[in-house]
């Protein structure tokens, strides 16, 4: 006899009590269920929140302008045009985890196509911007260098939608920008929200020399904006804070007892923190998990028991005819290990689906996770066998003439 | 292979009952050789039973030495009992003692399945010894779908099907009635006859006169031993004796 042969009798044993053996699985399906759902659905959420910051922005800073003052009060960050056009050049020579730097100046404008118009916000900027918030264009091309003086725009898709009408091709057609004609040289390609609800589609992108000399006008020393920057990479991002604050600091000849003129935002962190959000989340279910788990054992344990003491005739029966204790301690500890691992497998069926309709209902990409599955399921067979070794070593330790003798 | 079956000598059994010692057997005397049918009589509390259990390999003795077929079982660990009990012992209940749910020719495999022979020939075999007892028709039926002549049948089916060198009966007759107890009887001294060596325990003078050798004990003793021409059992409408 040996431990495969024990597997058909412990699931014809099981198959006598199909009630209670679905019952006594339970705990182990709902626990095997909420790892599998658990996992699926922080992933999920996890790589919503990434694809989310990814379209503000990779590993992205923003240095923004000091505040003015005016009688106490103050203006609030970027009031006062304190960053140069030199600070823009020195962050790109001299941060050396810097990947690239970009001014931004925004305004909201009102553009006019043929027959309609749209007010939307309008920013004057290099092309480093298309890669610091990795935005591509979905039709025509993003400005080069060499456009730096052009009339030229790139749209957003809302934006776009509004001006010429949804799913026209605008490449090649002309707005109007402060009266002026402007060639729309490129389409951005959807992104749909930003994490505050702003739509990133509802832009226009122009050069920013233009719209320095076009649009806005004005001093041409400050940079009336603010700076984008991304780092080399994302555990650079703090590095890269410290360099952008020295270099501004030693530029505009702060003292070290006086508070910054600019601040540096740093995305990394928000996405971050948005990311905590899901881990709490994730501890709770992983708790969950363990607990019934653990619940779950102690089930299958229960009716161990119980089926031990109403199966010691036949304990006895089976030890009279020459089943040696670890027969009988195999064959017990078989069937709490194929209760617990149909529980399991229930439980990855029904994890799976649950992580599928949460996934539906929230939109979060699903990605079912072969390696947790079988994790889980070995875990479900682990639980059978701690749980399912004391009744099966009091099976085995009975003696053979009182099992016999029971009624 | 030796001839003396069972060579158990000055056996004694004792259970501590508190700080008491109880000796239940007082120094057993026993030989029994191949090829007898000994019926071991006494009333309830002569110890006919603890006797048997230790015969059967189901307790080890609490002194003396019991040789089983040459080889001495009396200091043998549990699992080396139960090995023992499957090699060369057979046994039968008073209450049959088959697996509920489970079908005839199942139940008559158990031995087999603990021997280690493989499904196709534990079936086989289970097969034979089910027609052996004339319960050709009955494989897949299970305890509840069959008398209780029909059950102690298949329970000597399930004694034989491992070739044992004795069989070991508990008050075979104890759950029949007079008719289907003379019809088991029958089946006994069929295998016997053809070579079987049988032990079996009855209060009941008349279950003992079929055997070749009556055993009588009382308080924990061996008061008589004596041989006897056995009485044939009429196999009476059961057509136990037309299939042998």
């Amino acid at each position: 006899m040996n431990l495969v042969q024990t597997f058909p009798l412990a699931f014809r044993a099981l198959n006598r009590n199909k009630t209670r053996s679905l019952l006594t699985t339970l705990g182990v399906v709902i626990g095997v269920a909420s790892v599998i759902s658990m996992v699926a659905v922080g992933e999920g959420a996890k790589a919503r929140v990434e694809g989310i910051f990814a379209n503000m922005g990779t590993n992205m800073l923003i240095v923004l302008s000091g505040s003015t003052s005016s009688g106490g009060v103050m203006g609030g960050f970027g009031s006062m045009p304190t960053l140069t056009w030199e600070d823009l050049d020195a962050i790109r020579s001299q941060a050396s985890a810097v990947h690239v730097a970009a001014p931004a100046i925004t305004t909201r404008a009102t553009l006019l196509s043929d027959d309609a118009n749209w007010t939307t916000s309008v920013t004057g900027t290099t092309p480093e911007y298309f890669e610091i918030r990795a935005w591509k264009v979905a039709r025509g091309a993003r400005f080069a260098d060499d456009d730096a003086e052009a009339k030229a725009i790139v749209l957003g898709q809302t934006t776009s939608d509004k001006l010429f009408g949804p799913g026209v091709d605008p490449i090649g057609r002309t707005v109007r920008l402060r009266s002026m004609p402007f060639q729309v040289i490129g389409l951005l390609e959807r992104k749909g929200q930003s994490p505050m609800g702003s739509d990133y589609d509802d832009v226009a992108l122009v050069p920013v020399k233009t719209f320095q000399s076009r649009i806005q006008g004005g001093l041409q020393k400050y940079l009336a904006g603010a700076i984008l920057v991304s780092a080399v990479s994302a555990p650079e991002t703090a590095r890269a804070q410290r360099e952008i604050a020295s270099i501004l600091r030693d530029k505009h000849h702060i003292a070290s007892e006086v508070d910054d003129d600019f601040s540096i935002r740093n995305l990394t962190e928000i996405a971050s923190a948005q990311q905590q959000g899901t881990k709490a989340l994730t501890g709770l279910l992983a708790a969950i998990a363990v607990v019934s788990l653990l619940v779950g054992g102690i089930g299958i344990m229960n009716i161990m028991l119980v089926s031990v003491t109403e199966r010691t005739r036949e304990i006895g029966v089976r030890m009279a005819v020459g089943a040696r204790p670890w027969h009988v301690l195999a064959q017990f500890l078989v069937e709490a290990i194929s209760l617990s691992m149909m529980g399991g497998l229930l439980g990855v069926v029904i994890g799976t689906v649950v992580a599928k309709l949460v996934a539906a209902r929230f939109g979060f990409p699903f990605t079912p996770r072969v390696d947790m599955a079988l994790l889980s399921f070995g875990f479900s067979a682990f639980v059978g066998i701690v749980f399912g070794l004391y009744p099966a070593r009091k099976a085995s330790r009975l003696d053979p003439i009182e099992a016999l003798r029971y009624e | 292979m030796s001839n003396t079956i069972i060579d158990a000598t000055a056996v004694t059994k004792a259970y501590a009952i508190g700080d008491e010692q109880l000796e239940i057997l007082h120094g057993i005397d026993l030989h029994v050789e191949s090829g007898e049918f000994v019926a071991i009589m006494g009333a309830s509390g002569s110890g006919k039973s603890t006797l048997m259990n230790i015969l059967g390999c189901l307790d080890r003795p609490t002194g003396g030495r019991y040789f089983l077929d040459g080889r001495d079982v009396s200091r043998l660990s549990r699992g080396e009992l139960a090995a023992v009990r499957n090699e060369l012992i057979g046994f039968v209940f008073q209450n049959f003692n088959l697996l509920t749910r489970t079908s005839a020719v199942e139940n008559v495999e158990l031995p087999l399945v603990y021997a280690g022979v493989s499904r196709k020939e534990r079936a086989e075999r289970a097969r034979a010894a089910l027609e052996r007892v004339a319960l050709g028709d009955r494989f897949n039926h299970t305890p509840s779908q069959l008398s209780g002549g029909q059950q102690q049948r298949v329970a000597i089916a399930r004694a034989i099907v491992s070739r044992p060198r004795f069989l070991l009966a508990d008050e075979p007759t104890g759950n029949l009635d007079s008719k289907t107890s003379l019809s088991v009887m029958a089946l006994f001294q069929e295998l016997w006859r053809e070579g079987l060596t049988i032990v079996y325990v009855t209060h009941e003078p008349d279950v003992a006169r079929f055997a070749s050798r009556v055993v009588t004990m009382r308080d924990g003793r061996i008061v008589s031993d004596v041989n006897q021409a056995p009485e044939q059992a009429a196999p009476l409408a059961t057509p136990v004796a037309k299939v042998a």
